[in-house]
């Protein structure tokens, strides 16, 4: 018997063991009768541990498992997008068709269509002297992405031939003078990560369209952001509408051991919903993998793996890219899952005591970088924690916020109130507002962070007089801090609030934003002023022109119509006065 | 199939029983045991290797002893399966309980079940008017959802499935629901309550009950709701059926799982519970849906007992992380005497957006249900405010507010257990209660609601 193949010893839910064969640490290896996937995952003397990718009920010791001398890659090149792949870049639509609609075992499939001819167009020219990384081709993949064609990170040399025509993504497009010849598909290792020229420190916000992000806590492009929260508190949605409406140009959307249905949602949508971006059918732009709670739990763990690595590849192609994962709570339980079968000493909780460190090699993917062409490209990861009892004091959730520099915390309090997004502006935060200022001086107004800080600071005199209230009622708090109250409550409902489900109000310009803000500092200026002059708070507060100014944002073109909306409130709040 | 008979146990310990040097023993292949007085015992592998297996036993490991002899099957656990299983009432591991004969099978399905393909499901959006106010107006069950019900001991939890199965129907559709019942645990008493019930109204003709109750076997738990949901796909997928699936309780399936890895020493997660309990559960609730290209559906109604009425337990919190929604059941409007104690604040159903409107239920459906809810919610609130400061401290809004959370609780959440309130009835029942808050604190609706559907508005 040959060094590759080997004898199974053991089974033990997901993880096999086997002796007789010579693999190494990460080698994909297949197991059994009917060769499911599996991947080393611990070597002991002759005995190498191995986590399988597909259900092993009815697998028995003494059948054979071979190794591949491969280590657990994806396959990269044109047709990713628009796909939804499993947790090892198996396209569902492929094992609908060959099993049906329930995911059976032992079944093999391409990442990429490799029948599919493509378009290529060479940009490099023979005799360019090319090393990897550099762009050497484009096809148009989608109507809004342009897929480009790079030599593979560890290939140089000078081209020899290359030619422009139709070509599946295994035909040579290109060769070099050494003979090495570029394909259009290329295979990386998920669990390395792929080489860039340097990271940049973030400059430039994502925008999401969620007012509470945007304004009161930005990520910046290439940065990354935990969103904690107990069930039912709004992360899936969260995510989702960054995956619809953030300014990403390409969005990887991992459901990690959730639920079937939201993944179906997905699919549902996306092809029909537009990107307020581009104006294209979202879906362009949209990879995504979907191992939910039911499938293979080594599956989960390889998915976020899988998912991280294709956002990188366009990372290479110049792209900013979005990569959100539902929930790494489920990873890091997967995880806890394989390590309680190898016997490992456990840490907190009873996750592996390397659960910080696979966060934070994961989290640190993320980045603004040169590319190898010499580009600016990006990954933010957007993670949604799920800890238990909604506590965050557990090891993934903690160990999430050590890496990440935003933090927005998802409360129950608000979703049970149903102030959506459910995102508690006391404790969540944002470490990024310092490098990202100058962006918004520069492209919304020279007095944004000021505005914001007006905002914020308004919202924290709010709990502490709430307090007070709690224990007296509002109407023993002198006259100028209920105005606070009422200012702090338009900022809630009116700027805070924002329905994730709303047609129109679900995504909101970061101009529409900041002149939202001011509209309601404007509010406060002006029912002041009134006030001083002998106005009720009651009818500063009840000025119709100020429910128009409210509820109008529920109506197209609103940007346009605020300004006005503002001047008419101005004109009833000072009528307020005059008419005490 | 005649296999050999092994006499190599090692050790036995709570459910468990670990034997060596046998042939090899696939992953999860159903064992029997033969005790010295010649009786019975099934179980399943959960560990195996060329030195050792170890043995999950469904009917415990009371009177095995090392001489017990040992037969691997050589196949994983299956449920026959027929349309035979309507009508029938079977035990927690499959066999007839009512006396009948053995169901006759079609075919032997895989109880683990496989996944559905995520992309071969299709989105639930069929509203279920359940005659129920609270759960339609405001938590609107949607065929093929999985919708837990969160509970605690001594409330009527079983009387609210109960009316749930008798009266869920699609509007204007005669198309039924066949019942697929499963006992965990619970005790004869409420078996024979959920078994009268469903005889009482014929239902019983068109259900497939599984009971495994508090006296039976504990770890057998593990399989009666694996048993009763592959019998769930087959009819729905295999036969076109609406299936509802109501498995109480949950709780008692925990605490079997709880069992099982306390006696293989793994690392427990919270509360003792294993740390693979979510993905476990998963592998039940997840069992719901509808599938492109077939007809059938399964929707699921588990039912769960929260330790110490506490929501944060490991079990309903994983539960919540992985169903569409939970239903509440509040002690404290149960002790007020109202039935459906149902706490509509922390109830919620996530998929009630894709199913209510003006071509489903009623245009005014959704705002007259967030309506509805901001001024229970409201109204709740200030009752705990009334109790500090008293009445007098409140405006004329508050009052109303406080007021119409008694209203609420008093008019529209309680209704007889068979009263089967329409859709129509319900959202008028709302309308009429809102007439006691001033319409200018209805700020959740618009005018032209308020102007069409408002009894004094429509009125004047
Ligand atoms: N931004 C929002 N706008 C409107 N409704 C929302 C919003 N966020 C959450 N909700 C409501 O809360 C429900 C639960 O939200 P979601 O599914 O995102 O929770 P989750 O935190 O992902 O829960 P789980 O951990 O169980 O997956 C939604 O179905 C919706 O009704
Ligand atoms: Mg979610």
């Amino acid at each position: 018997m040959s060094k590759n193949e080997g004898l199974i010893y053991r089974i033990s839910g997901p993880v096999v063991t086997a002796t007789g064969i010579e693999a190494r640490m990460y080698e994909v290896v297949r197991v059994g009768h009917e060769k499911l996937m599996g991947e080393v995952i611990e070597i002991h003397g002759d005995q190498s541990v191995i986590q399988v990718y597909e259900d092993t009920s009815g697998i028995r010791p003494g059948e054979p498992v071979l190794s591949t001398g491969q280590t657990l890659s994806v396959q990269l090149g044109p047709g990713l997008l628009t796909q939804i792949y499993d947790g090892i870049q198996r396209p569902l639509q492929t094992l609908e068709e060959v099993m049906g609609v329930f995911i059976t075992r032992g079944v093999d499939a391409d990442g990429l269509d490799l029948e599919k001819k493509w378009d290529f167009v060479a940009t490099a020219e023979k005799g360019d002297e090319v090393s990897g990384g550099q762009v050497i081709g484009t096809v148009q993949e989608t109507d809004t992405i342009t897929h480009k064609i790079m030599v593979p990170p560890k290939s140089s040399g000078k081209i020899k031939t290359i030619k422009s025509g139709k070509f599946n993504v295994t035909e040579t497009v290109c060769t070099l003078d050494d003979g090495t010849e570029i394909r259009m598909m290329q295979e990386w290792p998920v669990r390395h990560p792929r080489p860039f020229s340097q990271k940049y420190a973030p400059d430039t916000p994502l925008v999401t369209g969620m007012r509470i992000l945007d304004f009161l806590f930005p990520l910046a492009k290439g940065g990354a952001a935990g969103i904690p929260g107990p069930f039912g508190s709004g992360k899936t949605v969260t995510q989702q509408s960054l995956a619809k409406y953030s300014d990403a140009q390409l969005v990887v959307y991992i459901g990690c051991g959730e639920r079937g249905n939201e993944m179906t949602e997905v699919l549902d949508e996306f092809p029909h919903l537009i990107d307020p971006n581009t104006g294209k059918p979202l879906m362009n732009r949209t990879v995504m993998i979907a191992n939910t709670s039911n499938m293979p739990v080594a599956a989960r763990e390889a998915s976020v793996y899988t998912g991280i690595t294709i956002a990188e590849y366009f990372r290479d192609q110049g792209y900013d890219v979005a990569l959100m994962a539902d929930s790494t709570s489920r990873w890091a339980e997967a995880m806890r899952e394989i390590s309680s079968r190898l016997e490992e000493m456990p840490g907190e909780e009873g996750y592996p005591a390397y659960l910080s460190s696979r966060l934070a090699e994961f989290y640190e993917r993320a980045g603004r970088v040169e590319t190898l062409n010499g580009e600016d490209g990006s990954v933010t990861v957007i993670g949604a924690v799920s800890p238990p009892g909604g506590d965050i004091s557990e090891p993934v959730s903690q160990g999430t916020l050590r890496i990440v520099k935003v933090f927005w915390g998802l409360d129950a309090g608000l979703a049970r109130q149903r102030h959506f997004p459910a995102i508690n502006w006391l404790s969540s935060y944002s470490l990024y507002p310092q490098s990202l200022n100058q962006w918004f001086r520069d492209n919304i107004a020279s007095d944004f962070p000021e505005v914001r800080t007006q905002i914020s600071a308004l919202l924290k005199v709010e709990a502490e007089l709430q307090e007070i209230v709690q224990l007296v009622g509002s109407d023993a708090l002198p006259i100028d801090q209920q105005l606070t109250l009422e200012v702090a409550r338009m900022i809630r409902e009116y700027f805070l609030q924002q329905n994730g489900f709303d047609p129109i109000d679900a995504y909101s310009g970061v101009q529409q934003q900041y002149a939202m803000a001011q509209a309601i500092l404007t509010f406060q200026d002006e029912a002041k002023k009134a006030m001083a002059a002998g106005a009720r708070l009651q009818d500063v507060v009840n000025v119709p022109a100020r429910t128009e100014l409210m509820r109008a944002r529920f109506a197209e073109g609103y940007l346009e119509k605020i300004g006005g909306l503002v001047d008419a409130m101005v004109v009833e709040i000072a009528a307020t006065a005059e008419a005490n | 199939m005649t296999s050999k008979e092994y006499k190599t146990i090692t050790d036995i310990k709570g459910p468990l029983v670990f034997l060596e040097k046998t042939e090899p023993v696939a992953y999860g292949e159903i064992v029997s045991i033969r005790l010295s007085d010649g009786s019975e015992k099934n179980g399943q592998v959960l560990d195996t290797s060329d030195d050792m297996v170890v043995v999950q036993v469904f009917e415990g490991t009371e009177a095995i002893d090392r001489k017990a002899g040992v037969k691997f099957m050589g196949d994983v656990f299956k449920l026959p399966v027929s349309k035979g299983l309507i009508g029938r009432i079977l035990d927690g591991a499959g066999r007839p309980r009512d006396g009948g004969p053995e169901i006759i099978a079609d075919e032997n399905a895989d109880i683990i079940g496989a996944a559905i393909n995520p992309y071969s499901r299709q989105s639930p959006h069929d509203f279920i008017q359940t005659g129920v106010s609270a759960i339609d107006c405001c938590t609107t069950l949607v065929r093929g959802q999985k919708l837990p019900i969160f509970s605690a001991s001594g409330l009527p939890h079983n009387d609210i499935a109960l009316q749930i199965a008798r009266q869920a129907k699609l509007r204007d559709s005669d198309e039924e629901f066949i019942v697929v019942f499963c006992a965990m645990g619970i005790t004869a008493e409420e078996y024979n309550f959920f078994r009268s019930d469903l005889e009482r109204t014929g239902a019983l003709e068109n259900a497939a009950l599984f009971v495994n109750l508090a006296d039976d076997p504990a770890v057998e738990r593990l399989i009666t709701p694996r048993l009763a949901l592959t019998a769930a796909e087959y009819l729905a997928f295999e036969h076109d059926y609406h299936v509802l699936v109501i498995y109480t309780d949950m709780t008692n399936y925990c605490d079997s799982l709880r069992q099982i890895g306390a006696a293989r020493e793994e690392v427990p997660g919270r509360r003792g519970y294993p740390g693979y309990m979510y993905t476990d559960l998963a592998m039940l609730y997840e069992r719901a849906g509808i599938v492109k290209g077939k007809k059938g559906s399964i929707t699921q109604f588990p039912i769960l007992t929260m330790p110490g009425d506490d929501i944060t337990h490991p079990i309903p919190d994983l539960s919540g992380y992985i169903t569409e929604g939970q239903i509440v059941i509040s002690r404290e409007l149960h002790q007020a005497g109202i039935y459906p104690p149902i706490n509509v604040l922390p109830s919620l159903s996530r998929l009630m957006g894709s199913c209510i409107g003006e071509k489903t239920t009623r245009e005014d459906h959704k705002k007259v249900s967030d309506q509805m809810y901001a001024a229970y919610a409201q109204g709740r609130e200030l009752r705990g405010l009334v109790a500090i400061v008293g009445e007098d401290a409140l405006n004329e809004r508050d009052l109303q507010l406080l007021k119409f959370a008694d209203i609420f609780e008093d008019k529209f959440l309680r209704q007889d257990r068979d009263e089967d309130r329409t859709i129509d009835e319900t959202l008028n029942l709302c309308w009429d209660l809102m007439t006691n808050i001033d319409t200018k604190y209805l700020v959740r609706l618009d005018q032209e609601l308020i102007e069409k559907y408002l009894p004094e508005e429509k009125n004047a």
